[in-house]
Parts: C-alpha cells; sequence; structure tokens
C-alpha cells in the first residue's frame, strides 16, 4: 500500500494550552481516515498542521513524502482541503471561485476548464456557478468548498467537517462522493457524527484533549463497547421472570437489565461475559422454556457509548 | 508571480464588483476637486499647473488610503478565508504582494481619473508636463507607501475600523515628521544627525521635492525602501497571526 500521509509527533502548543500532543499515524491510498473527537479536542489544529496553514510546535508531517514544515508548497499543491466552516469569498460566484483556485493552482487553457466542469459536476453545483456565493444555503456552499478541495484531482484530500450543517440528503451525497473517490486517493476527514464512521470511514482515529486515545476500523471500535455482542429482546411482559431467569443461567451470561416497558411488552438486554457471542444461546433458553420472541437482535455495539466512554474518561 | 498575479487578479475583481470601487473613486474625484478649485484655488491663481491637486493629495490619502488597506488582510481573518488562501500552493510573499499591487493598481486608477484637470490645465494654458508627470509619479508613490503601511496595520487585526484608525494613525506620524511642528521638538536637545533623519522619514519632505519636478533618485529610494520594509513586516504578521 502506498503511504501517502505520515504523521510524526505532531504537537501544537497556544501559550500554556497544548491543544494537540504529539500525536502519529499514518494514511494509505485508499483509506479514509475518520478523525473522531469532541469539540475541542483538537481535530482541528492537527488538520490546520498537517495542511501547512499552522506551524507545529514539535514533530512534523510528511505528505507525499514532502515534509510540511521545509517544503510546504510541494506538500500544499499535494493537497486538497475543505477548512472548518467551508469559508469562501462570498461575493464571487462559485465559477470564478474555481477559476481562481485553478489560476493559483497553475491550471491553464483546456485544463483548466475541464477540472472546473468536473468538479461542478461531480459536486453537483452547475446550476449556481453564476450566483454569488454569499447568496447560496449552507449545503450549496459546503459543496463549493469541496468542489474548490477537489478541483486539481489532489492524491490527498483533507476535509475538516464536511458534513456540518447539511441536511440528511445532502450528507449522503457527500458520502456518496467521499466513497467514490476513496479508491485512488487517501481521505482524511474530521467529523463528530458517528454514524459517518460507519458508512464512510474505513479507519478511525479517535482524539480526546490533544492526544490519540484510539485507532482502529470502525468495527474494532464497536467491540470495544459493553454492548458489543450483547442481545437485545422484545417478549410479553409476563415471560420476563421466567426469561430472566433462564437467561441468567448461561454461563456466559453476565446481565440481563431491563430497557423499558410497553403495554404489554418489555424490552430487555442481555449482556455477554467479555464480548462474547450468546445469540444462540439465548434464543436456544428461549425457545426451551417456550417463551414466544417477538423481536430479537444482536447488536454490534454502538459507537457513541465508545466514543462517550474513551473521551470523557481523561 | 503567477500565484501573485493570479490573487492581484481576484482581489481587483472584488473591488469592482462590490460598491467599494465606486464608492472610493467619487468620493475621491469630489474631493480632489472640492481641494484643488475650492480651497487651492486652481483657476483664481492663474498659475497652468496642478500644484493646487497635488498639494492635498497626500492628505487626502491620509483618510482615504487606510479605508481601502482596511480591509485587505482583516477581513479575510474575519472571514476565515486567510486559511482557504493560506492552505493554496501561495508563498507569503505571492500573497502579500499580490493583494498589495491590486490595491496598488485600484488607487493609480483613481488616480490616473484626476486626468480631465490635466487637460484643462493644458487647454487654459501652457503647463510644464514634465513636472505634472512627475508629480503623478509621487502621487502614485506616495500612495503605494501608505498601501503598504495600512496592509501591515490590516494584517494585524481582524477589526476592520481598528486597521483604519490605527493605519491612519501610523501614516500621519511618517508625515508629520518633517513638519516644523515636530522638527522644532527635536532641534532642542536631539543631535543634528537625529533631527534629519527623522526629517528624512517623511513623506511629505519627499513628496514635495518629486512634486516640484525634481525626480532625485534618493526619494524615489525611500519610496521604495518604505514600501518595502512594510512589505516584509506584512508578511511576518500575516505569518505569525495566522492561526490566531
Amino acid at each position: 500500500m502506498d503511504l501517502m500521509l505520515q504523521v510524526e509527533g505532531l504537537t501544537k502548543r497556544f501559550g500554556l494550552f497544548t491543544a494537540v500532543d504529539s500525536i502519529s499515524f499514518n494514511v494509505n491510498r485508499g483509506e479514509v481516515l475518520g478523525f473522531l473527537g469532541p469539540n475541542g479536542a483538537g481535530k482541528t489544529t492537527a488538520m490546520r498542521m498537517v495542511t501547512g496553514f499552522l506551524t507545529p510546535s514539535a514533530g512534523t508531517a510528511y505528505v507525499g513524502g514532502y515534509d510540511v514544515i521545509t517544503a510546504p508548497l510541494e506538500v500544499k499543491r499535494s493537497i486538497g482541503y475543505l477548512p472548518e466552516g467551508a469559508p469562501l469569498y462570498e461575493d464571487m460566484t462559485p465559477l470564478e471561485l474555481l477559476d481562481f483556485i485553478a489560476n493559483v493552482r497553475g491550471l491553464t487553457g483546456i485544463k483548466k476548464q475541464e477540472a472546473v466542469t468536473k468538479a461542478a459536476e461531480r459536486i453537483n453545483i452547475e446550476h449556481v456557478m453564476h450566483q454569488a456565493i454569499g447568496t447560496l444555503s449552507k449545503g450549496y456552499k459546503r459543496r463549493v468548498g469541496i468542489a474548490q478541495a477537489i478541483l486539481h484531482d489532489p492524491e490527498i484530500l483533507i476535509l475538516d467537517e464536511p458534513t456540518d450543517g447539511l441536511d440528511p440528503n445532502q450528507k449522503h451525497e457527500v458520502r456518496k462522493l467521499i466513497n467514490e473517490m476513496a479508491a485512488e486517493k487517501a481521505i482524511v476527514i474530521s467529523t463528530h457524527l458517528l454514524d459517518e464512521v460507519d458508512t464512510v470511514c474505513t479507519r478511525a482515529l479517535v482524539i480526546a484533549n490533544g492526544e490519540i486515545v484510539a485507532d482502529g476500523t470502525p468495527a474494532d471500535l464497536e467491540a470495544r463497547s459493553v454492548l458489543h455482542n450483547a442481545v437485545t429482546l422484545r417478549i410479553p411482559r409476563e415471560h420476563f421472570e421466567n426469561a430472566k431467569s433462564s437467561l441468567e443461567e448461561i454461563k456466559d451470561v453476565k446481565q440481563v437489565s431491563e430497557e423499558k416497558k410497553d403495554g404489554t411488552s418489555i424490552n430487555f438486554i442481555v449482556y455477554p461475559v467479555d464480548g462474547r457471542l450468546i445469540v444462540d444461546e439465548v434464543s436456544a433458553a428461549l425457545r426451551g422454556s417456550n417463551i414466544d420472541v417477538q423481536e430479537i437482535r444482536s447488536e454490534r455495539g454502538r459507537l457513541d457509548e465508545v466514543f462517550r466512554r474513551i473521551t470523557t474518561k481523561a | 508571480m503567477r500565484t501573485s498575479w493570479a490573487i492581484t487578479k481576484r482581489e481587483l475583481r472584488a473591488y469592482f464588483t462590490t460598491p467599494l470601487a465606486y464608492v472610493f473613486i467619487v468620493i475621491f474625484l469630489a474631493l480632489n476637486g472640492v481641494t484643488a478649485f475650492y480651497f487651492g484655488g486652481l483657476f483664481d491663481r492663474g498659475q497652468a499647473d496642478m500644484q493646487p491637486l497635488f498639494g492635498f493629495l497626500p492628505w487626502l490619502y491620509l483618510f482615504l488610503i487606510p479605508a481601502v488597506a482596511m480591509r485587505l488582510w482583516a477581513e479575510e481573518r474575519k472571514a476565515g478565508t486567510l486559511e482557504l488562501l493560506m492552505t493554496l500552493p501561495v508563498s507569503t510573499f505571492n500573497a502579500v504582494f499580490g493583494k498589495f499591487l491590486a490595491a496598488w493598481i485600484f488607487t493609480g486608477i483613481a488616480l490616473a481619473l484626476t486626468f480631465p484637470v490635466w487637460i484643462t490645465v493644458n487647454y487654459l494654458g501652457d503647463p510644464d508636463n514634465g513636472v505634472i508627470i512627475a508629480s503623478y509619479l509621487g502621487g502614485f508613490l506616495m500612495a503605494g507607501s501608505y498601501l503598504a503601511i495600512g496592509g501591515f496595520v490590516s494584517a494585524m487585526t481582524r477589526n476592520q475600523v481598528i486597521a483604519f484608525v490605527i493605519g491612519a494613525a501610523v501614516i500621519f506620524l511618517f508625515m508629520m515628521s518633517g513638519l516644523e511642528l515636530v522638527q522644532s521638538a527635536f532641534r532642542g536637545w536631539a543631535p543634528d544627525l537625529v533631527v534629519d533623519l527623522v526629517r528624512s522619514f517623511s513623506f511629505l519632505v519627499h513628496y514635495d521635492a518629486i512634486v516640484r519636478g525634481v525626480i532625485d533618485i534618493r526619494d524615489l529610494i525611500f519610496f521604495i525602501s518604505i514600501i518595502g520594509v512594510f512589505l516584509f513586516a506584512n508578511m511576518v504578521v500575516v505569518d505569525l497571526k495566522k492561526g490566531s
């Protein structure tokens, strides 16, 4: 695999406050790295250092082999970057803005026109190309910001909260786009939306208080959940005591906990010991006691629960 | 240089797509008319020259140029577009120079639009056109140095009003250093060398020399160095304050 982005001991201090504390990670071509963390965890600061906007207090980043400290222009050439909040020149139209970005990036003539048309098509902004950016909706502004980032077809794409403030349809569009580009690029996105990690990221990096607290695939993260391989059940209310006692006899069951009652049914969760697979035993036990199960579901684990636990323990 | 020029073009387009350019040009020309004809008595003096216009120019520029320069960086910082700009493959020098050049070209256009006065003077009399050309050059160079100072101040804040007030104040200091008022304050105690040094920093002293039609290389070097020094300071400030 192609190593595209290499971050080594990247640190940023603002006075006494350490915003990013010696983080290191690599990103290969074909990977979509989700940069997760609560607000103020240092995601944006880290991205600003990688893109050459902020100078690191210590450590460095290598982008496509170039050191961001000694060769910032080469780094900026190979990166497409969407800054947080997608700041754009609001008095320009998308066409003028893309034209300007293309000029700065050294695209000329037919190449420039092709790049602008292609980016506009990909992001679906062709019909607003002549409207001032300041008059566009938030969703369109974000899309223009992404168009600007992919204009020169960069090998490395860094998107700071690309779907922030978009409606569900727009989010879906942006995620689809990221998935389409994922194969030939290395992509880093920051987000605090956990479903985004599941749908677009091949790997997640959780950062809290400036430090990396978890690094793995979304499935790895889910496996760290106490809910991993737990079984959620819904049965008639009158059978609950009966079911509970028979389930608690199973060796790998740690706990049976009631969730909510409604009408004649009850929802409850069966937690396994050490995340072991218990769904077969659970369903067998219930069948054995002749309880009719209205709903049964094996949990993969909940990212939000893992996220909360690992980002707040410090 | 290509990236500088791309930035210059963008900036110039921004001037003319917002009301800024038109408001500035109209007010600049109106005030020029008022000062040159009413206060300066361009017609009444009975002399075919543009001295009244160029005599007041430094004072008009004192508050009009900071109004152009104040947005150069403060606006980008406030809108967050500085991050967009500075993560493009643009060196700090190219960004600073490109923006400065756009503002300079713009004020140059405004200055050039005083040409009807030149035509009028030529129609009514027989002026020394060499002096007038020198005066235009002097005015343009002075606009450039004011802009360099204003741009430098603008890079230090995200508030355009503060950029305007401080920019005008710094320019005022540079202007005043050649006046008798300031000179006499130094003359009492400081050695002649210091008094001359303070005087040598005055825009008015160098400008007046050029406007009189004497193009001395030292006066040109003065303005070019002021521009160079403040553009450099501008670069340093942009680099230092990018993230804050």
